[in-house]
């Protein structure tokens, strides 16, 4: 990862420069136009959202499973992501609201369901920097569930009526005047906040890496 | 500081989501009747560009921030790091 860190970083920092030119150029929706253009970023930040969420589960399962020093670490960055992303995404998604449903945020059930995500992964971080000696294990258990809210999250819009769009409004949009051209538009959006997903996380592993380490010498010196 | 940020975020989530919660009740009864926005008088119509612009300079201030969290901390990692080894082979000699 080391060697293909910095060049990954120039990479991303080019595809985050070049994005809002290509979301500029991308065709306006018909019915809610220029306002329409807070999605690309909105569907984005929920895939990281998503691929941080993955990962938690998986590292959170390994480290309460098997006791990995190495997926405790990267449970805990990739914990911070989520509640990092998640914001954002509820804060986008807020402003659009504001334009799109004339509100500002709506105790529907995709939104409640996505605020209490956020309200999950604060708690697992307070856990972690609060809990103490056993605090990882505790706040291993709570990724687990946190990951398992994300299929509920995503077909909430299916299984409820709800004010937000159902998950199948994706497969329309190729259907649309110009459709094709905003899908690449949103691929390109996703894969860019996947890499800056993947360089944030590895850089938040490397501070958990080095706290491990610390601790490590300090407990050699007290022996 | 980031102890100091965290405590503050917790007290102020402590006191404002059921805050949140009470002042964002369903709309009552007469609130209920639907009207798209394409049909409101201009006078009444949101402007979608400071809410564009407003996601994505939040997104990038957001961004920021948190990166320069992790560099300060990673930074005073290390120091704290190599202050100990220094102090360890300091002992030793």
């Amino acid at each position: 990862m080391r060697k293909i860190f910095l060049p990954l970083v120039v990479v991303t920092a080019a595809m985050f420069v070049y994005a809002p030119i290509a979301i500029a150029l991308a065709p306006y929706e018909s019915t809610m136009l220029l306002v329409q253009k807070i999605f690309y970023f909105h569907f984005a930040t929920w895939m990281a959202v998503t691929a941080a969420l993955t990962v938690c589960g998986i590292s959170s399962a390994v480290y309460l499973f098997k006791g990995s020093p190495v997926a405790d670490r990267i449970g805990a960055a990739s914990a911070e992501l989520v509640a990092v992303f998640t914001l954002f995404g509820l804060v986008s998604g807020s402003l659009w609201a504001r334009k799109a449903w004339g509100i500002w945020w709506d105790w529907e059930p995709r939104l409640t369901m996505a605020f209490m995500l956020e309200l999950i992964f604060f708690g697992y971080i307070i856990v972690r920097r609060f809990g103490g000696p056993g605090a990882e294990k505790l706040a291993a258990a709570m990724g687990i569930f946190g990951a398992a809210t994300a299929p509920f999250i995503y077909k909430s819009t299916d299984w409820w009526r709800t004010i937000h769009p159902k998950t199948s409004v994706m497969r329309t949009l190729t259907d649309t005047p110009g459709g094709t051209i905003m899908w690449n538009v949103v691929i390109f959006c996703s894969v860019t906040f996947l890499i800056l997903f993947a360089l944030v996380l590895a850089a938040r592993v490397r501070l958990e890496q080095l706290r491990g380490d610390l601790d490590r010498l300090y407990l050699a010196a007290e022996d | 500081m980031l102890r100091r940020l965290s405590i503050g975020i917790t007290t102020l989530m402590i006191v404002t989501a059921p805050t949140l919660a009470l002042a964002l009740q369903p709309p009552s009864a007469a609130q209920e009747g639907f009207r798209p926005l394409s049909e409101l008088p201009p006078g009444q119509q949101v402007p979608a560009a400071p809410l564009l612009i407003g996601s994505y300079a939040f997104f990038l201030v957001l961004m920021m921030f948190y990166l320069w969290t992790i560099w300060r901390r990673i930074g005073r990692v290390e120091k704290e790091l190599h202050d100990l080894v220094r102090r360890q082979a300091a002992v030793k000699r």
